[in-house]
């Protein structure tokens, strides 16, 4: 099967702290990635990467089979276009209402009209179970359940190939954490697009994904399928999927 | 620390924030000139930057045109030229006090705003997002502000010129016991559009660095709330002292001949 996103050997440094020290992963076609890992194992960085965000210093990033690191600003334009992408904290635009957040990309890249882009967005806002009435809300008056929605149904809006969800559920309660993990996979299942997730959330895994791997100190040390999560006998990946203190995983800070 | 190495480390420090300036300038200009425009959000910017600036513009010009005219009645007294007031007056606030004062005030108000603003859509990930949706950051929230505050700061200046001679004929004729028409007369005669239009140069030079510096500083911003204030306090620190440093540039240019 053809490998929708694929990264090589991929480093990414912030001055002398080395983040990233040569990951390699690869997304097939239709698939539902999650990677997970412990806060600062360096996986927003690797997101950022390859929504060219952040620009590694060495390594290839494939998106579709065209490498993408030192794309000139037009065709990275381009290859943005492929993606929708839920941020942590919604990432909402605090000066537009729902339905301008929710069509944004299809107003200002295919200058879609204004009546054509409400539909749209009404049409985006159903899929993730919200009705009509909030199109003229703005950010501010949203919860934090909607506010995901939102940002989930801006993500989906114009039908990308390939969407990234960052930390999803953070900051939601047990019974949000589920309907928004039970939003994405249907979404994801309706639209057949691929993705790639970041998580903590261990949930969140299990719902969202077809496989998983484990960012540890900027290096994929683990990738296999979800039900082979519980199986496996990886000391790292055992610690961190019970939520265990002791084990080989250093923990910053302690 | 060995004091050489703080002195040498404060410059390159400033060298490396002068060469980060620099590039965001251009980066700047190219976003300005390549379309897209986004006229819609020029014209809410205009608002935003011009009109809602109008009101503290209008009183900081009427009160320093009617100091001006109570100093210089009070100082030409000394040498029995108290009817160079109107002339003063004009001249002073149409070369410098109206483009200058109101550049400092539209500095205070906008540039802090621009700041605060792109700081914490910087801070939450609304930067990253516009990218990720395919739209430049630089022409949807830099080249419309910069573009607004360059065409409002002119239009500006003009009402600061008008309200501060005002300001200087309201004292001049209810305090100072000049003559309202003999006032006028005065004003119109000594005043040049030379004058007038090298203030409304400055004004539009000034709009550009208040703009520039909000952006500058709220698009670099890190570090969450304390980031934000700390790049709104930089921001108009920074635009004032430019609008300064610049207004004395520009004078010695455009007065040298």
């Amino acid at each position: 099967m053809t490998d929708m996103i694929k990264l090589s050997n991929v480093h990414k440094s912030f001055g002398p702290k080395h983040v990233l020290k040569g990951v390699d992963l690869s997304v097939e076609k239709g698939n539902s990635l999650v990677v997970i890992g412990g806060s600062g194992s360096g996986k927003s960085v690797m997101m950022k990467s390859i929504l060219g965000l952040l620009t590694p210093e060495k390594g290839e990033i494939e998106i579709n089979g065209l490498p993408t690191v030192g794309l000139k600003a037009g065709k990275r334009d381009l290859v943005n276009r492929q993606f929708g992408m839920l941020f942590q904290n919604g990432a909402l635009f605090d000066s537009l209402a729902v339905w301008q957040n929710v069509s944004f990309a299809a107003m200002q890249g295919n200058n879609m009209p204004a009546d054509e882009a409400r539909e749209l967005a009404k049409e985006s806002l159903a899929l993730v179970g919200l009705e009509e009435n909030i199109l003229d809300l703005f950010p501010v008056s949203l919860s934090g359940g909607m506010h995901k929605r939102v940002g989930l149904a801006r993500a989906i809006a114009t039908r990308p190939p390939i969407i990234f969800f960052d930390e999803p559920t953070t900051g939601l309660d047990p019974i949000m954490t589920d309907v928004i993990n039970h939003l994405i996979r249907d979404c994801v299942n309706e639209l057949g697009a691929t993705t790639m997730t970041i998580t903590h959330d261990m949930s969140s895994v299990r719902t969202i994904g077809d496989k998983a791997a484990l960012l540890y100190q900027g290096q994929i040390i683990w990738t296999g399928e979800i039900d082979a999560l519980e199986q496996s006998d990886d000391p790292f990946l055992v610690q961190f999927i019970n939520g265990l203190a002791d084990g080989p995983i250093e923990i910053a800070g302690a | 620390m060995n004091p050489l190495a703080r002195i040498g480390r404060f410059f390159l420090g400033f060298l490396a924030h002068t060469g980060r300036l620099t590039v965001f300038i251009a980066h700047s200009f190219v976003a300005i000139i390549q379309p897209p425009y986004y006229v819609r959000l020029i014209g809410q910017q205009m608002v935003r930057i011009g009109y809602f600036s109008l009101p503290v513009v209008a009183l900081t010009s009427f009160f320093t045109g009617g100091v001006l005219a109570l100093q210089i009645y009070y100082g030409g007294n000394q040498f029995n030229s108290e009817a160079i007031v109107a002339s003063i007056v004009a001249l002073g606030i149409t070369r410098e006090l109206g483009p200058v004062l109101g550049g400092l005030m539209v500095a205070g108000r906008v540039s802090a705003a621009i700041a605060a603003e792109i700081g914490t859509m910087r801070v939450t990930e609304q930067i990253d997002a516009l990218t990720t949706l395919s739209t430049e950051p630089f022409k949807y929230l830099v080249a419309p502000r910069v573009i607004a505050a360059v065409l409002s700061m002119p239009l500006l200046a003009l009402v600061a010129d008008i309200i501060g001679i005002m300001g200087g004929f309201v004292v001049g004729t209810q305090s100072l016991g000049f003559n309202p028409a003999i006032y006028m007369q005065l004003t119109l005669d000594f005043i040049t559009p030379d004058d007038i239009t090298s203030g409304l140069i400055k004004a539009a030079v000034f709009g550009f660095i208040i703009a520039i510096m909000g952006c500058y500083h709220g698009y670099n911003s890190a570090g969450g709330a304390q980031g934000v204030g700390r790049a709104t306090t930089n921001a108009v620190v920074s635009a004032s002292i430019l609008i300064l440093s610049a207004n004395y540039l520009m004078t010695s240019l455009l007065f040298s001949s």
